[in-house]
């Protein structure tokens, strides 16, 4: 077997966190500019799993099946369905509570989140059992050297992610809506003052997110070929630890963690699962421990 | 001659006790009592909740990993006593010994889990206690020798009503007490001002490990209750979803409230099997296909709409009468 | 006289700002003792390293001939240092009552079993606790006010609450951030002989951070200025009204009221 420190293992991990960076990238952007630890975050994920499961079926007939069509089809309507879910939690639950003390936003995420997984679990037509996600491309292992293969899944996970990234990294620097977000998460008040409509900023981040969260669903559905109502909660963790781990509200900050926290879980369970289960936990405990702010994350002082 | 206050606390205890066993001669069915008791172990959980989320105002969200260990540690003990003489009526000292012990096990994790922690404010306090309440589940989940992922099986049922009531009691009447004491004084100068509460000379970590401790205790105690209830100690009993329950118990009473908690751990509990039996005849009745899970999804809608509608919950932090011990010169 | 609190060569960095630089004075028993500045010049600063909540960056704090550098806050106060907050933080939901008696905590409190049974001891204690509060109230014009909730009351009341809390700890050191912020002339004016009167009656020393020009006058011995960080004066209120860098640097510009 060898060595549990070999390239497959790190080809493994950059795939997942891949997923996980996708996640943690709705998580900071929220958290930068609300303040708010969306919990109800990885269950967009969930959505966009299912959006795209749903796509197939749908498009079964006119798009002949499997390919690159399905593909491009499912992941719009993955991160549309999800970004508009996003949308609307945040219109409905978390704005009119935006001056209220942040518990009670965090609760009523917790709620929302609660909401979601179970009305999913409770439809008829989607119920509480795994579903088995169809093949919507396939998955071909292309060798790397000796003995590691990345497959054509992988390289998607990877790409799909990176595009996306780079897509946000110039939305965020370039765009007017980048920089009335910048604003806005540095003093919401000031950009106020500046004339940006800060409630329209909110509501494009939070949708913005969740189409990323939405995408790795599709992503995941695809890699981890299993979907369920509850399948958010564990990834959104992980990834929200990930942004932790990276400096939350800082977005190049959510990649890296996502990263580290992909190629950790895949050596952890590599070596015992019950590490595997743990490891991000660990993680979590010992970034607010040692370092709260987080790898790139800055410091924050309350005045008194 | 000074006169004695009268103890209401425990005539109402006493009134309930026997008003039970007065609707057991007329046809208070096994059912009915086991969700007489299934609250009680809430009102357990849910007070000893508030403790950390209301009275020192912190965020806890990992309460059923304390629940947990409670339950693991009694049921170990007692099916251990059990295994050795099965005559029920001469262990319910051990059971009591048991619970005990399953209580203080929570409580030293308590303090292994506040230490580190508690430095760490409001939603990251949450989310960190989350974790912790689920590494505590996934360890049991792991554990062979407590039945791993099966659970610890063959639990005796040794959680009678007059047993759970009286741990019940005992748990409202202590938190009762120290919440109105000069320890519970300080404890809620921590929730409205921690920075203050520590510069009027208040040792504020030392109050939150305390109040940490003290509510898995008797989080512990109820986990074991419920254990001795249920005759099973199983991983998911102990899920991050029941910590929410336990929460939204805390919330709709009123954080802070303690005769909030006992109500809403009631009235929760209730609704609750009433919601399970509606749906379900309403399934046989009209053939709709209702699953188990809609009464969970009017539980989180429940709780949105306290968060979004009354933030204070039933009570605010307002006490009944019965709840407040009155100063020695205001009469 | 003895120095109560004795500060050498301290300064406190916020990452790239030197918010407080080189800070060096005594301040003896029994003074009332004025710290003046502009905004943003580090006089609340100053306040947060002598309580604890910030540890300097370099420099020496000694109380009553004791270190206190870097202690704990909470172990400072039950030391004897005292002080209110220029942006009040009361317990909103406590009465007036509490709020005084929460504050007593130089005296041990009995244990959580002895508190949970009520024993005699613990009802001792608490009685002992109620009757100084309630002393406390009076000497401040609150007594009145003892069981409404601390959050209902008007903003003069609420800073005088703070000085009672204060006061409640049983200290030998009182630091005033603003006492008077916020309150009309003749508000001003009583507090000037409420703390006058509080230092004779409870043997305390008062360091006051102020920006009301006749208050400080009118009350201190003595007074340091501060300007971005730097001490820039320091001495009898006469001659630190005339220092034309005082005049320069604050009174010049806040128009000297
Ligand atoms: N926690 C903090 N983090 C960063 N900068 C701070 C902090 N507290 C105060 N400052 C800065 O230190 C300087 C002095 O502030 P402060 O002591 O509050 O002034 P003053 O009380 O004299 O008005 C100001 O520039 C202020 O912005
Ligand atoms: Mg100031």
């Amino acid at each position: 077997m060898g060595s549990i420190f070999n390239l497959q293992q790190v080809v493994n991990g950059l795939q997942l966190g891949s997923i996980y960076a996708l996640i943690a990238l709705g998580y900071t952007m929220v958290y930068g500019i609300v303040r708010l630890i969306n919990f109800a975050h990885g269950d967009f994920y969930m959505i966009g799993a299912y959006t795209a499961y749903g796509a197939f079926f749908l498009f079964n007939a006119v798009l002949g099946g499997s390919g690159l069509p399905m593909a491009a089809v499912a992941l719009v309507l993955a991160m549309l369905a999800s970004g508009l879910v996003a949308l609307l939690t945040n219109r409905l639950a978390y704005r009119p509570l935006r001056y209220k003390p942040k518990l009670s936003s965090l609760i009523t995420a917790i709620g929302v989140s609660m909401l979601i997984e179970y009305l999913f679990s409770a439809l008829p037509f989607i119920g509480p059992s795994f579903r088995a996600f169809p093949e919507i491309l396939p998955s071909v292992p292309i060798k790397l050297g000796q003995n590691a293969t990345i497959s054509t899944h992988a390289l998607i996970d990877i790409g799909v992610a990176a595009v996306l990234m780079i897509g946000l990294t110039i939305l965020v620097r370039h765009t007017t809506l980048g920089k009335a977000m910048r604003a806005v998460s540095q003093d919401k008040d000031a950009a106020k003052l500046m004339g940006i409509d800060v409630e329209k900023v909110i509501a494009w981040t939070f949708m913005i997110g969740g189409a990323f969260a939405g995408a790795a669903g599709l992503l995941a559905g695809m890699t981890y070929p299993r979907i369920f109502p509850f399948m958010g909660i564990l990834p959104g963790l992980k990834a929200f630890i990930a942004a932790v781990l990276g400096g939350i509200g800082n977005i190049p900050g959510a990649v890296l963690g996502a990263y580290i926290m992909g190629v950790a879980e895949t050596f952890a369970t590599a070596y015992n699962s019950l590490l595997g289960e743990g490891i991000a936990f660990a993680i979590l405990i010992v970034v607010l421990l040692v370092r709260p702010r987080g790898i790139l994350g800055e410091k924050h002082a309350d005045k008194i | 001659m000074k006169i004695p206050r009268t103890p209401w606390l425990l005539v109402v205890a006493a009134g309930f006790w026997a008003a039970v066993q007065l609707l057991r001669l007329v046809g208070f069915n096994d059912y009915y009592l086991f969700i007489a008791n299934l609250s009680l172990v809430y009102v357990i959980l849910a007070v000893s909740l508030n403790l950390i989320n209301g009275i020192i105002g912190q965020f806890s969200l990992g309460h059923m990993g304390f629940a947990a260990v409670g339950a693991y540690v009694s049921g170990s003990i007692t099916t251990l006593i059990f295994k050795l003489s099965p005559n029920v009526a001469a262990h319910y000292p051990g059971f009591v010994l048991a619970l005990v012990a399953g209580g203080v096990a929570a409580a030293l994790v308590g303090v292994a889990i506040g230490f580190p922690t508690l430095r760490l404010k409001g939603d990251y306090l949450a989310i960190v206690t989350l974790g912790f309440g689920e590494i505590i589940r996934t360890v049991f989940n792991n554990i062979d020798a407590v039945g791993g992922p099966r659970g610890l099986l063959g639990i005796p049922k040794f959680s009678t009503f007059t047993v759970i009531l009286a741990f019940a009691l005992i748990t409202v009447a202590v938190i009762r007490n120290i919440a109105e004491s000069a320890h519970g004084r300080n404890m809620i100068a921590i929730r409205e001002n921690e920075l203050a509460a520590d510069l009027v000379g208040i040792d504020t970590t030392g109050y939150k490990v305390k109040a940490f401790a003290l509510g898995a205790f008797f989080a512990g105690i109820g986990g074991g209750l419920y254990a001795h209830l249920l005759q099973i100690a199983h991983p998911t009993q102990f899920g991050f979803i029941y910590s929410v329950q336990v929460l939204i118990m805390v919330y709709a009473g009123g954080v802070g409230s303690l005769t909030g908690s006992v109500l809403a751990a009631f009235a929760l509990t209730i609704l609750t099997q009433l919601l399970k039996s509606g749906l379900s005849s309403l399934k046989s009745l009209t053939g709709l296909p209702i699953g188990g899970d809609w009464y969970m999804v009017l539980y989180a809608l429940l709780l949105i709409l306290i968060m979004l509608y009354r933030t204070e919950g039933l009570m605010g932090t307002r006490e009944a009468k019965l709840m407040v011990i009155p100063e020695e010169d205001d009469k | 006289m003895s120095a109560v609190l004795k500060v050498t060569g301290m300064s406190h960095w916020f990452g790239g700002l030197k918010a407080v630089s080189n800070f060096n004075f005594e301040v003896p028993e029994g003074a009332i003792y004025g710290l003046i500045g502009p905004n943003g010049s580090g006089k609340t600063t100053t306040f947060n390293l002598i309580t604890g909540i910030y540890k300097p960056t370099e420099g020496k704090i000694e109380f009553s001939g004791g270190d206190i550098t870097g202690a704990k806050p909470y172990r400072i106060v039950r030391k004897g240092v005292a002080r209110t907050f220029q942006n009040l933080r009361i317990f909103g939901s406590m009465s007036v009552l509490d709020n005084v008696r929460v504050a007593r905590q130089y005296a041990p409190v009995s244990s959580f079993l002895a508190s949970t049974l009520r024993l005699p001891s613990y009802k001792a204690e608490e009685r002992a606790r109620k009757a100084e509060a309630m002393n406390l109230l009076d000497v401040l014009h609150l007594s009145g006010r003892a069981k409404e909730q601390a959050k209902n009351l008007p903003y003069g009341e609420l800073r005088r609450l703070e000085i009672a809390r204060a006061l409640a700890t049983n200290p030998s050191l009182l630091l005033l951030d603003e006492p008077a912020a916020g309150m009309n002339p003749k508000e001003v004016q009583d507090l000037m002989a409420l703390i006058a009167r509080v230092r004779d009656e409870f043997k305390v020393t008062v360091f006051l951070i102020e920006h009301h020009m006749k208050f400080v006058m009118g009350l201190c011995e003595r007074i340091k200025v501060l300007d971005f960080g730097e001490t820039i004066a320091e001495g009898v209120p006469e001659l630190v009204a005339k220092d034309p860098r005082v005049l320069e640097a604050y009174l010049g510009k806040k128009g000297g009221h």
